[in-house]
Order: structure tokens, then sequence, then C-alpha cells
């Protein structure tokens, strides 16, 4: 059988964003995968010689809409932890909350496409539309539905009203019910199960030599998690890993429904447990030393590497963002697979190609 | 930050010995120091505890690819390849300086490099 090569993106419809794969096959069956990228490369790194320590926080939340809240936690911890400020409890636990709800509503914005990566058009509506409730908390706690940009060094500059903690909860009592009621289309349904069951299989052993991160991860029976760093306020909420052992897409997919309900766990602790208090600490000064920080993002672990030298440039911001870590995993599992099931496994590694570029 | 040193004699006998330990690749991080010198950072994950190891080399001579030893590797050489241009021998899938960059001649310079130095190669082809 001759070998054919069926370029792949980087217009695709089941693609959000611009990637690139040269897909050899033969027949239908998909021999090797080369994965081509610069499609949306901005170079964000480089501006932090360009815009001060502080004017970077909106930087890097521009890195990726779906996570901007994470990012910009993560840059903020890295340069606490240079300039030795401590953030306030309260301003811990509300990171938890935003940072959650974000978690929330990447998963349901996930969840959806994945659906309709394979067809099934009413699950990615229904998914859709329980996100909505998350993007209005975003609006009403945050003033904006995606970028939240509540983050600054030192803690948060937004606060949350006990009326507002209260209308939360009643929200994510929705959502919930909501998602719940998917749960049986998303764990039984013979359509889901066609498409997913067994495609694109990462055992253990590979999923951690080829680096994988996040969901990916432990949809392969890992356990690792960055909220087990206990960053914030996870030192004081009950949190274990959401961890499956199959690996493959629908692992992968099962994974990231329960991570769902596990998140409006983690809201619903965390505004229990809210300490009264400030939200964050003036900090004075400039960052200097070098700091590496690990956060777990939507898509999983995200690294900060911060160089700063005193002034209010820094001399270095590298981001490891988690899709770059999920790009050699995803061209491991693509040969052997079928061409016509290429789009989804593509999807579950819930490709984030902004964050990938940078 | 604590780190280990590391040379590009070692590099690889060290990454084996880590694969074998356990340890799992997390990525590299490239710095520019002069004119003349570069510095990368290599990070290594186990249970949730992170190690560095650094090196410093100098802009125009190759290194060593990790992606022998950890695949993942390949994809951060390239990185580093396009914005600092170091170029890595033995990458297991070598872009040869397009990742993100496109195959013209007209680009001279390193992006990330304050001080950019000419490529030394044309570009081979990705495929």
């Amino acid at each position: 059988m001759s070998k054919t090569i069926v370029p792949f993106g980087p217009q695709h419809p089941v693609l959000p964003e611009p990637i690139h794969l040269s897909l050899t096959v033969e027949d239908e069956v998909v021999k090797e995968a080369v994965p081509a990228f610069g499609y949306v490369h901005r170079g964000l790194e480089k501006l932090a010689e360009k815009r001060d320590f502080h004017q970077m926080i909106q930087v890097v939340e521009r890195v990726c809409g779906i996570c901007s809240m994470i990012h910009a936690m993560c840059y903020c911890q890295g340069l606490e932890h240079l300039m030795k400020v401590e953030v306030p409890r309260r301003g811990q636990f509300l990171r938890v909350i935003w940072s959650e709800l974000h978690r929330i509503h990447s998963h349901l914005l996930w969840l959806g496409l994945y659906a309709d990566a394979f067809g099934f058009e009413s699950v990615f509506m229904q998914f859709w539309k329980i996100r909505e409730r998350i993007m209005d908390i975003n609006e009403a706690t945050a003033g904006n539905r995606v970028i939240v940009s509540v983050n600054q060094v030192g803690g948060v500059r937004r606060d949350l009203s006990p009326s507002k903690c209260d209308w939360i909860l009643d929200e994510l009592n929705h959502v919930e019910k909501e998602v719940k009621a998917l749960e049986s289309t998303m764990s039984n349904n013979y359509t889901v199960k066609k498409r997913t069951v067994g495609k694109g299989i990462l055992t253990r052993e590979m999923a951690y030599e080829l680096g994988a991160a996040g969901p990916t991860l432990r949809a392969s029976g890992i356990a690792q998690d960055m909220r087990q760093l206990q960053y914030e306020a996870f030192d004081e909420l009950d949190f274990e890993p959401v961890v499956e052992t199959d690996g493959d897409a629908f692992a992968r997919g099962l994974v990231r429904f329960k991570e769902t309900i596990q998140s409006i766990d983690l809201v619903r602790q965390a505004i229990a447990r809210l300490p009264q208090g400030d939200t964050f600490v003036k900090v004075k000064g400039k960052p200097e030393g070098e700091v590496v920080q690990r956060v777990e993002q939507p898509r999983g672990e995200c690294l900060y590497y911060i160089k700063a030298n005193g002034t209010k440039f820094l001399d270095r911001l590298r981001i490891r963002t988690p899709t770059f870590a999920n790009i050699p995993p995803l061209a491991a599992m693509l040969p052997g697979m079928e061409l016509a099931d290429v789009p989804v496994l593509i999807l579950s590694i819930d490709p984030c190609i902004s964050c990938t570029e940078r | 930050m604590q780190s280990l040193e590391i040379t590009k004699e070692t590099l690889r006998q060290e990454g084996e010995r880590l694969k074998a330990e356990g340890f799992r690749f997390v990525t590299i991080t490239c710095l520019e120091l002069d004119e003349t010198s570069l510095e990368l950072i290599y990070h290594f994950d186990k249970d949730l505890e992170i190690i560095h190891y650094r090196m410093q080399i100098p802009k125009d001579a190759p290194m060593p690819s990790l992606s022998p030893v950890f695949f993942a590797a390949f994809l951060v050489e390239n990185e580093i390849y396009d914005q600092f241009g170091i170029k890595f021998d033995d990458l297991v899938l070598d872009f040869g300086g397009t990742l993100y960059l496109d195959d013209d001649d007209d680009i001279t310079a390193t992006p990330f490099c304050k001080f950019g130095v000419k490529r030394a190669d044309t570009v081979p082809d990705a495929e």
C-alpha cells in the first residue's frame, strides 16, 4: 500500500486554533504524525523586556484566555516569592475560587468541543449553555467574562461580598445539577463510546515518559496534579486528583468531566472557609533573583521561570504551558489510528495553541 | 533556586540516569547571558519535586540533543533553535529553525537574543 501525506489543519472544523499536522497514512491508517506551528506566535515572553513586571500581568493573562486567571496567578506567585511577599489568607482563598471557576468553564468549553468533534451537536449545545452560568459569575464578580484580571502582585484586586458568595453557590447548584444530568451521556452513551473507547491509548509508561500533563496524564493512571503542591489555599481544602486508568480518549473525557464536578466542590469549600481580612498587601521594591513556579491549569501543569535583576523589567520570563507538554504524547498516540479518529484524538488533549506558541 | 551543574559531555548520561530513576522531563529554559554565551536550564520532575540542571554554552557551538533520551525534549529544543539559534545534534524531529519561523533567507537574527547572531546554516526541510 502506498503512503499518502494528508495535511490536517491549520484550518479545520474541529480546531478552534491553528495547528498543522502532516499525517502520513497508508490506506486509512495513520503511520506518522508531524506537527507544525507558527501560526499564532506572538513573542509574549520577549515582551517582558519592554513591559514592567506589573504590566506583564496583563500580558500573561493574554497567553491564553481560557486559563487567563491561572496564568496571572502563577506569574504573581513567582514574583511574590522573589519579593518575599505573603498574600493575605483571604486573597489566597479568592484566588482558588476564581481559578477553579476558570477550570470549570474551560472544561465545559472543552466537553462541548469534544462532543462537537464526534458530531454530537446537542451535547455541545448543552455544555456551552451550562458554561454561560460560569461566564455570568465571572462577569458579575470581576467585570469580564473571560479575562477576569483579578490578580496583582500581593493578592487580588477584587473581593466577594457575602451576598455574591450566596449567589455563586446558588448558580453552582444549577451548574452541578445540569452537568450531572449529562453524566450518563458522557459515560454510557453508545455514540460517545464508539468514537472514544480504545482510541489514542497512552499507557501509564508512555504518558509519563513523554512528559504528558494534566488530564492527559491522569487519564493514564498517574495521580499527579500541581494542586497537590498546596499552593494558595489548597492546604486547607480536601482535594485528591481525579484519575482514570484506561489512557484512551474516553478516559480523558471522564477525567475532565469529573474534575468539573470536583472544581464545583472546591469552590464551595473555599467559600465556606473564606476568612475575613485583606485581599492583598502592598508591595514595595523590585524583584530580584530567579524562581520556578508551577500551578495546575485546566490542561495541566504550567511552569513559569522568572529571572529578575532588581529593576522594573525582568531579565527573562519563560512559560512552559501544558499543551506544549502534551504535543509529544499527541504525536505518539496518532500512529495506528484511523484517519477519521484524528480530529477526536487531537481534541482529546484539549489543545490550546495560543498557550503553546505564546 | 537551587540547581546542579551539568556539561555537554555528561548531559545524555545524566539524562539516562534520571530517566532510570523515574524522573520525568519537564522543559528547558534558555537565557542569554551576554554577547557570546547562553545558559540552558534543564528541569526534571519526580513525585512533584522539581530539580534543575544548568550549563553555560557559547552561542555558536552546537549542543547534544536530549531528545534521544527524552522524546519530549524535541519540541523545546526546536523552539530554542528558533529563538536563540542553538543547533541541537541528533534531534529526533528536526524542524531546522522553522518551528515558528518561516523558511526565509531574510531571517538573519535570533529573535530572543538582544545580541542576535546570524544563522550559521541554511534551513533544511522540516520534514
